[in-house]
């Protein structure tokens, strides 16, 4: 939703760095960055750490425009990752209009977008883990944060096995997931059986017995320090997902039991202490402050990507981002048993810079051979910028919305309000492939039933209290539900019940009656057996009565 | 993966099951109640919350129909000191006294874990007697929520 003031500004950013024309814009932003400039890292210290997270299947490079509203609460307001567009340059000291810009905050996203090119790429990523490893042999320590196993069109179809593949070929040390859960327990446990690394969750006991279901840390010697990674699952996978597909295997966020592993692994000898987690950002603000001797948070779940890492008493926490387009790498002292100092870099993957790495770029390809075809497919055309990211509707929601109302003969729509979802920029073709990006899911049924106003009240007031409880503890699911013919106000620092106002059906305006039934399309159910076409199908059939869309910017939906 | 493609209108059962569960009648106990069931216990003395006890519980129900509960008391447990029963109470159930556990200096130690169902988001207390007459509380929030929408 990229305003014309916000572009002509952004216009101008740019032509006072790099000159009026387009293409030769393009040109001296290449030259500009260098595949040695991104990768340059003083070694420090005697550990490095690299860290992937969130990566959702995007094995190819991506555009992802980082969110423009992103609402903290409680101590998180006002505080990264609750930092979002100018204020969040100005926090980091980026100068508008610079690669680091493009890569980190929604301003100016579509010029930017176009000058500096897609981001990501697991070939690009594997380059730069090779030079991390080739200047640390040794020292190294690489480890996946989870969400790996979904969100592309060949996920889906292979259940996870692209991906497995492609991420056995980087040496993963170990893992921890979230919507790999969505897969189902038994081809969860058949991929993790199987793979060469342990997949940790220290948070997933057997619901049954309350015995552990998976490891919950597993030890390293890396450059003569002792090092343990706890693994810590995302809490509420079970909640937020359908339980009924890991019916015996109970999570939560159990800080007790995660002070219980950092006294086990500190008791065996631990010299540093690393918690791999898919807690979400301020999650993990909460749990170092409340878990002692955590050193490292290597920080998932919430997608944030922050240029430095945010300190906690003595505990960092590293956010890496999401959807490939940035790997952290972090040099640790560790001496006496303890941290003695650090050095970081969040290194941003400009796929027109860094070089593919030729072994994983064949390994893409292969995996994705099968279904080339298919996922070249052209399904439609946007002629406006088509995002997700964000607390409250996207653009790309607002298709999706749209096309549930139309498809299913509704009156209003809901979409769920995850974080992942790459974007796709004006002019662009819309693909198979783009479209699985926003949707590709184990449980895409598109329900259509009857709600009332009352019903429909509960519903957002329930999503509101899960994002803006102000105890991260409590805070359950992804963004803000998208809706879709409806609009509404909210103030998300009242407490539950009191957020969400002036509910309206904007087909005639009028007020929604709590007492009126409303014919509501909806997707993602987490209930068994839910019934209706696949949401794929409902945006294909979409596109092909109204291709090509442009969404213009919600605003149905009001923050106070 | 079977997608599934019938057109016709889902039953949405689960999640109006689920909001029924949030939605408190006349026939729901509320904080009156709780602190009536609260004062039978304590005979009316002053309690505060304690360190000696633990309630665990998951700060949201994975299943609100059965939610794991775990309680621990430190004591020594012997004929001079022991814990002699334990009270859950819960705010926002039909009926506010969930369990009663009862100890004696024999039980060796002072624990024990339960499941409950919770009609909707709500606290839930523990309270327990010790051998000298003193009352230690420790009160956890559950949320029930609809979920989905998972990141």
């Amino acid at each position: 939703m990229i305003s014309r003031r916000e572009f002509m500004q952004a216009v101008t950013a740019a032509s006072v760095i790099y000159g009026g024309d387009a293409a030769w814009t393009q040109l001296a932003a290449q030259q500009k960055m260098s595949q040695s400039d991104l990768l340059s890292f003083k070694p420090y210290g005697n550990v490095t750490i690299a860290h992937l997270t969130d990566i959702h299947a995007q094995i190819k490079p991506i555009w992802f425009r980082e969110p423009s509203i992103n609402l903290g609460v409680g101590e998180a307001e006002g505080k990264p990752p609750h930092v979002t567009g100018e204020d969040f340059l100005k926090l980091y000291d980026l100068k508008a209009g610079s690669p680091e810009a493009y890569a980190l905050s929604s301003e100016a996203f579509v010029a930017l977008a176009n000058q500096y090119g897609r981001m990501g790429g697991i070939d690009r990523i594997a380059t730069v883990l090779k030079h991390i490893r080739s200047e640390r042999p040794g020292n190294t320590l690489f480890l996946d944060g989870g969400d790996t196993w979904h969100g592309s069109y060949t996920a889906l179809q292979t259940k996870g096995a692209d991906m497995v593949e492609v991420m056995n070929l980087l040496k993963p040390d170990a893992m921890t997931g979230h919507w790999e859960f969505t897969l189902g327990a038994a081809r969860v446990k058949e991929l993790a059986d199987a793979l060469p690394f342990p997949f940790l969750g220290a948070n997933i006991f057997d619901n049954e017995w309350e015995e552990p279901a998976f490891e919950p840390f597993k030890m390293f010697e890396r450059g003569g320090v002792q090092i343990a990674v706890i693994g810590q699952a995302f809490p509420y996978t079970p909640i937020a997902n359908p339980r009924w597909m890991i019916p015996n295997w109970s999570f939560g966020i159990r800080e007790d039991e995660i002070k219980k592993q950092v006294k086990i692994v500190r008791e065996a000898g631990a010299q540093l202490v690393i918690l791999l987690s898919h807690n979400g950002f301020d999650v993990d603000r909460k749990m170092a402050r409340q878990v002692e001797g955590i050193d490292v948070i290597l920080s998932g779940h919430t997608h944030d990507a922050l240029p430095k890492p945010l300190k906690v008493g003595k505990t960092l926490i590293v956010a890496t981002g999401s959807n490939g387009k940035f790997i952290s790498r972090l040099d640790l002292d560790v001496r006496n048993g303890a941290v003695q100092g650090y050095s970081y870099r969040l290194i941003p993957i400009f796929s027109d810079v860094i070089e593919a790495d030729a072994e994983m770029a064949a390994t893409v390809d292969k995996v994705r051979a099968p279904y080339e075809k298919e996922l070249a497919r052209v399904v439609g055309r946007t002629d406006s910028l088509l995002y997700r990211r964000g607390n409250f509707n996207g653009t790309i929601d607002d298709l999706i919305c749209q096309a549930l109302i139309e498809e299913r003969d509704a009156e209003i729509s809901l979409s769920p309000g995850f974080r992942w979802g790459p974007s796709l920029l004006p002019g662009q073709e819309i693909t198979v492939e783009d479209m699985h990006n926003v949707c590709a899911m184990t449980y895409p049924a598109v329900y259509r039933n009857k709600m009332t106003g009352k019903f429909l009240k509960e519903i957002l007031e329930d999503v509101a209290d899960n994002l803006f409880n102000p105890d991260p503890y409590y805070q359950q699911g992804g963004d803000m539900v998208r809706v879709g013919g409806m609009g509404y106000t909210i103030d998300h620092k009242k407490p539950i019940g009191q957020r969400i106002s002036n509910m309206t059906y904007l087909k005639d305006g009028t007020p929604i009656d709590p007492a009126r039934e409303y014919v509501v399309a909806g997707w993602a159910s987490i209930n068994e057996a839910t019934e209706g076409p696949a949401i794929w199908d409902v945006i294909e059939a979409h596109l092909k009565q109204n291709s090509p869309v442009r969404v213009s910017p919600n605003d149905a939906v009001k923050v106070i | 993966m079977k997608s599934l493609n019938r057109r016709e209108a889902l039953v949405f059962s689960a999640v109006t099951g689920g909001l029924l569960l949030m939605t408190p009648t006349g026939a729901f106990a509320n904080a009156g109640d709780a602190m009536k069931t609260m004062e039978e216990f304590t005979g009316g003395k002053p309690v505060g919350d304690s360190k000696l006890i633990a309630l665990e519980m998951p700060e949201i129900a994975e299943n609100g129909n059965t939610v794991p509960l775990a309680i621990s008391v430190e004591s020594p447990m012997t004929p001079d000191s022991y814990v002699k029963r334990v009270i859950i109470i819960s705010e926002g159930n039909p009926r506010p006294e969930v369990a009663t556990f009862n100890f004696s200096p024999l039980s060796g130690v002072a624990e024990a874990s339960t499941r409950m169902r919770l009609a909707k988001t709500q606290n839930v207390i523990a309270i327990a007697e010790l051998s000298d007459g003193s009352l230690h509380m420790a009160k956890r929030q559950v949320k029930v929520t609809i979920g989905g929408c998972g990141g």
